[in-house]
């Protein structure tokens, strides 16, 4: 497994220019797929329109501790892409006026920023009624200036959603690294000794599955369940809920397809799984993203593939909330992701 | 022209069978769905059968399809070779029973 994101490997893909001429090329480009905007627009749901901001979701840098087959961030220690204390100020005053009711702060790992916790401190302090940190577990107990992480977690009441790929070390390891799984684990532990999972505690720790390898997720409750019963019975860890994410054909993800010469069965198997009922429920429609340096996407997937939104304002430094509303969300086939079976986003499945 | 019988690529056109006669295509179809769906057997049990059956059939793409399923539901690779296992036993027997009849002839036929 590659130690080095595709940006320090100078791989052609880390170039997002080059990610789009495979979504929008092959299968597409030849007809014997039918393009994601031609399957919205047999439902009359084109173009695709936002409802609300209700999801906040900021990107505080590309740095992380791991380098996992599947990221479609292309995260990793050599990414210095990092958000500076002013765009975080710019973030919460945004915040404020958009009225969202979830923060969600993602990377890399978010704690690998500088700023990382005055900006949990403050996002705190603005009381949105749900405040989510996604970690990837590893890092709190990388090093030791993160040992106090869950600790701190809990004091803000933050809501963790964390990454574990399977419950087994095997699945785990091959897309994440070698001793990924029993950090993970011990991570687990300490989030539960700070009462995170713990019934009547307030403190919501939910983890996110996402298959390791080129296949789709299976049904949300039945993993679920598989999980609890598994890390209760060998770890006694609990959680509250487990997200299943569909990984979508972006980045180190969709260098694996295609090296693994997946792509094309990959792609036929999101195209054939679409769900019409699932694009109600596409998280694009009540989320807006925002980069590092500030820019503003209609999610994480299209800040990565740099699909801006379809606005004149799409730096937070210049935000028209009004022209934001009523723009119409930016796509290509990598959206097939995000409405295949029970359709996915990053509260899980939607429907 | 292709120099083998099997495509992988084929089983994409699975659905295309119906075509040439849609409406016992479509029954099939309709047939095959609820055959998999939870009832007194978990649709993860029955995924299992199906997926010793590909092996017991031979049918390539089966195994395709069912180690895939498998795989999304969690299924462990033990509990995959296991089902697998199964298969062979029962298909290792089937030749095993049937030396009863052979021994069964010899007995006649000797004095």
């Amino acid at each position: 497994m590659a130690t080095k994101s595709l940006s320090a490997r100078k791989n052609s893909l880390s170039d997002p220019k080059n990610q789009l001429k495979y979504l929008e090329n092959g299968l597409f480009a030849d007809g014997e797929l039918p393009r994601f905007s031609q399957k919205l627009s047999l439902q009359n749901a084109l173009p695709l329109r936002p409802v609300a901001i209700d999801i906040f979701q900021v990107n505080v840098g590309y740095m992380c501790n791991q380098v996992c087959s599947h990221c479609h961030v292309d995260a990793g220690p050599d990414r210095k892409e990092i958000m500076t204390r002013e765009t975080m100020q710019q973030c919460l005053d945004l915040l404020a006026k958009t009225g969202a009711h979830t923060l969600d702060l993602t990377g890399g790992a978010p704690e690998m920023n500088p700023d990382f916790e005055w900006f949990v401190e403050q996002a705190a302090k603005v009381g949105v009624k749900d405040f989510i940190v996604r970690s990837n577990l590893t890092i709190l107990v990388a090093n030791k200036k993160y040992h106090h992480l869950p600790e701190f977690f809990a004091k803000h009441n933050v809501h963790v959603v964390s990454s574990l790929p399977f419950y087994n070390r095997e699945r785990t390891d091959k897309q994440r690294g070698d001793g990924v799984f029993a950090k993970s684990i011990e991570a687990l532990k300490l989030l539960n000794a700070q009462g995170y999972g713990q019934e009547g505690s307030g403190l919501i720790l939910d983890l996110v599955y996402n298959p390791s390898g080129a296949f789709l997720p299976g049904d949300q409750k039945a993993l679920e369940n598989d999980f609890k019963k598994a890390l209760k019975e060998d770890f006694d860890i609990d959680f509250n809920e487990l997200f299943t994410i569909t990984n979508l054909p972006i980045s180190r993800f969709l260098e694996y397809l295609v090296a693994s010469d997946n792509y094309e069965d990959y792609m036929t198997a999101l195209v054939d799984a679409f769900n019409p009922s699932a694009v109600d429920g596409v998280m694009c429609k009540n989320t807006l993203s925002v980069s590092w340096d500030g820019y503003l996407f209609d999610c994480d997937f299209n800040q990565m593939l740099d699909l801006p939104v379809a606005a004149k304002s799409r730096h937070i430094s210049e935000v028209d909330l009004d022209e934001l509303l009523n723009r119409n969300i930016v796509i290509s086939q990598h959206c097939y992701g995000c409405t295949a079976g029970a359709g996915s986003s990053c509260q899980g499945s939607t429907t | 022209m292709s120099n083998t019988y099997y495509d992988p690529k084929d089983l994409r056109k699975f659905g295309k069978i119906s075509e040439w006669n849609s409406e016992l295509g479509d029954k099939f179809f309709d047939w095959y769905g609820a055959v998999f769906k939870e009832g007194a057997l978990s649709a993860r049990e029955k995924s299992l059968i199906a997926l010793a059956v590909s092996h017991t059939v031979q049918c390539p793409y089966c195994i395709d399809a069912y180690t895939k399923d498998a795989l999304e539901r969690g299924i462990s690779k033990e509990e995959m070779m296991e089902a697998v296992h199964v298969s062979g036993a029962i298909r290792g027997g089937a030749s095993l029973v049937h030396s009863v009849q052979m021994m069964n002839k010899v007995e006649k036929l000797s004095m």
